[in-house]
């Protein structure tokens, strides 16, 4: 117990994390504590929260940040936990691994070939003399490393490959650390937003969605179109927005972005996430003389005074709303004016679209009723900037390549071992693998069979 | 005929197979077990041909897509691998009784898919999100995982009645492949769903990031799936590094299935992104 209580605060944390133990404990915190981000539907409004828990639970799950925990203090400890755990246990293992790895002459020891249970032995009637170069030009084919030696009665041949491969799960390790760092990175000097763009206009911030402020691009982005088509079902076949880029008032660059292919400039990237309707910028109107019967065409642009046929006076539409109560009946999209007599008072105008008579019941000297000229759409798109994407997507390619090597490759040896008889030879083959001993069984087969091994001349 | 009409006659026969593997465990009968391993054969081969067809016939409506878009879809491919899998394992290992614990998951799967009230055997058009070409990646590495888990989960349970027995006296058990096969075979599976999963997550995270802008939103679907991957992390470092065997993993191996499990039917009962999976 002494040489514990002597160590430095440094050693003693070091230890700590160099247990692989503890790597099993944050594994299996990890996936229990996951669970709760899962079954509580996380970021929404406060109220909701309260009205389903109570004021007790609700005050406890928000100290403890449960209504957004992947982001929490804790959850994010237990990252940096891992990360250190991970990082400690492979600096601790990897002088030896790398000591074995990069060793130039690797030892062997033929009496540890010999204990094999699972050699190949059998009788060759050539003398050992014989058969080296041709032994060795076999082995030589299928290991990339060969070494031949003289032993007291005849020769044996060391050969191996995938030593490398050893490295595979430091490989796994450093991709996990990629990933972390990648993610880092991209929750410090990245950013996640969303704007919206009316059809014909042009934008040039967008609204961040943690701390709902402003946030200004350095270029400006235009809406020339949005489409949406339906499939037959009535389910949603494309979403599909015609944006511009510009610059000091210059286009510089046209796409048609859809849902599964953005648009990406100077870093920050636009994605095709909603859409909505909005109030038609301009209507038709229809007229009806009250005492001529004459009817006339006519358009009015929001907030722009047009003047009325039967010197009726001025009128200018200034609203459209997708509901309009009456009486106790929603009289649905409904677009409302101004209407200023030649002489007399202002009077409000309302214009349901589903209900071209109801401007009658206003008495005036015509009868108005509007219809929408075409639907005006808003595009809604996720912007973000994340320059840490590619650092975690090459931390995604290191740990695929990681897991293959660590899994399917290893480092195996093999040993033949020619020794005479008489006038003939005994050969013995065998190999280790530091993983996947059944698979190299099979490879010593194989070797002793390229090798000469018969039915016959089996031992 | 139509596929989904093709594929729930491949229900039968895997059913049958199924039966025909217990019943060759139980009555030690060699020529129940041949007879299994060609119905699962056939079967395998019909079910490759559903899904040739409903590929095809998905053309044919003039919405040509993959046949893994949906619940019903993703049941089939996930039998699909399941068979491949094991008739791999069967003529690797020359043993018939895993058959018995692997192919009633093949079958309660197709059979899930094909009778369940819940489950559109439609063919339907792909809803904008899921127009990627990664959603075949994506899906068909998932799959290829979460069917070796489920062989994982047999051999675990087989090594648990097998390591039960510890003077070899229960004579249903004398076939069962050796208690260290049993081990070693679990660990391959891991390995290898292991693999799968993290490429299925990592194609599903590049997939996301091109279709809404996150390569990780903490969506429930995302996050079970993150929460498998622990567990089988779990079982590999506790294999590799503190050396356990047996009867430990056999039993973190059944929890990781659980866990696969939740995420494939279990996350369909919360709130997310991953909604069109239903």
């Amino acid at each position: 117990m002494q040489q514990v209580e002597n160590r430095s605060p440094f050693e003693a944390i070091w230890a700590f994390f160099s247990s692989v133990r503890l790597t099993v404990a944050i594994l299996l915190i990890l996936a229990a504590t996951s669970i709760i981000g899962t079954v509580i539907p996380q970021n929404e409004n406060p109220t909701d929260y309260f009205n389903t828990f109570g004021p007790f639970l609700y005050n406890l799950f928000n100290v403890l940040d449960i209504f957004d925990m992947y982001h929490s203090w804790w959850f994010r400890f237990l990252l940096l936990s891992l990360m250190l755990n991970i990082v400690v246990c492979s600096i601790n293992r990897i002088s030896t691994t790398w000591k074995v790895v990069f060793n130039e002459n690797p030892t062997f020891h033929i009496s540890r070939f010999r204990s094999i249970p699972e050699k190949e032995e059998f009788i060759d009637s050539r003398r050992p003399e014989e058969l080296k170069e041709e032994f060795s030009s076999l082995i030589r084919r299928r290991f990339s490393y060969t070494r031949a030696e003289t032993t007291e009665n005849g020769f044996c041949i060391y050969a191996e490959k995938g030593r490398w491969t050893r490295l595979g799960v430091y490989t796994v390790h450093l991709s996990v650390i990629t990933l972390l760092v990648g993610a880092l990175i991209g929750s410090i000097f990245g950013f996640e937003g969303f704007v919206n763009i009316p059809e014909g206009e042009t934008a040039n911030s967008i609204r961040l969605r943690k701390t709902n402020a402003l946030y200004p691009l350095e270029f400006e982005i235009r809406c020339d179109d949005f489409n949406v088509s339906f499939y037959e079902s009535g389910s949603p076949k494309e979403y599909r927005s015609s944006l511009t880029i510009l610059e000091g008032g210059k286009p510089l660059l046209q796409k048609n972005i859809i849902v599964n292919d953005p648009l990406r400039y100077k870093g920050i990237n636009f994605f095709q996430s909603s859409y909505g309707t909005l109030p038609p910028n301009e209507i038709a109107l229809k007229l009806v003389g009250k005492d001529t019967k004459i009817e006339y065409d006519q358009k009015a642009v929001m907030n722009k005074e047009i003047d009325l046929p039967e010197g009726e006076g001025k009128f200018v539409y200034t609203d459209y709303r997708n509901s309009f109560p009456f009486r106790g009946h929603n009289l649905g999209e409904t677009a409302i004016g101004i209407l200023t007599p030649k002489n007399g008072n202002r009077v409000d105008v309302i214009l349901p679209i589903k209900f071209p008579s109801f401007d009658g019941m206003r008495q005036g000297g015509l009868i108005i009723s509007a219809a929408e000229l075409h639907h005006r759409y808003y595009t809604g798109l996720q912007v973000t900037r994340d320059p840490g994407v590619w650092v975690v997507y090459t931390g995604f390619v290191i740990m695929i390549l990681g897991c293959y090597i660590t899994f399917f490759m290893s480092h195996k040896r093999i040993c033949v071992e020619v020794a005479k008889t008489g006038k003939k030879s005994k050969v013995m083959v065998a190999g280790t693998a530091n993983k996947n001993k059944l698979g190299m069984h099979a490879i010593v087969r194989k070797m002793a069979k390229n090798l000469g091994i018969t039915n016959e001349n089996r031992l | 005929m139509n596929s989904s009409q093709l594929l729930s006659i491949i229900t039968f026969f895997y059913g049958i197979a199924a039966s025909l593997y217990i019943a060759a465990w139980i009555f030690k009968k060699e020529i129940l077990g041949k007879s299994a391993s060609w119905v699962v054969l056939l079967g395998a081969a019909g079910n490759t041909a559903g899904i040739i067809v409903r590929w095809v016939e998905s053309y044919q409506l003039g919405i040509g897509h993959a046949p893994l878009s949906n619940m019903y879809e993703s049941l089939i491919f996930f039998s699909w691998t399941l068979m491949i899998i094991y008739l791999v394992i069967e003529r690797t290992y020359q043993n018939r009784i895993i058959g018995a614990f692997a192919t009633p998951i093949a079958f309660l799967a197709m059979a899930y898919a094909s009778l369940s009230p819940n489950i559109n055997d439609r063919i339907q058009p792909l809803v904008p999100a899921l127009k990627s070409n990664w959603l075949i990646a994506h899906v068909i590495t998932c799959f290829l995982g979460y069917a070796a888990f489920a062989i994982g989960f047999g051999i675990s349970l087989m090594y648990l009645l097998k390591q039960g027995d510890k003077n070899a006296k229960n004579r249903m058990l004398v076939h069962f492949p050796a208690i260290d096969v049993l081990d070693e075979l679990n660990y391959q599976m891991v390995m290898f769903g292991f693999l799968f999963l993290s490429i299925g997550i990592i194609t599903g995270s590049v997939w996301a990031n091109s279709a809404w802008g996150n390569y990780w939103s903490w969506d429930p679907k995302e996050t079970w799936s993150l929460i498998t991957w622990f567990v089988y992390a779990t079982l590999l470092h506790a294999r590799l590094m503190r050396g356990w065997h047996g009867k430990r993993l056999a039993f973190i191996s059944i929890v990781g299935f659980l866990a696969v499990l939740f995420t494939y039917f279990g996350v369909n009962l919360l709130p997310g992104l991953h909604s069109y999976a239903k």
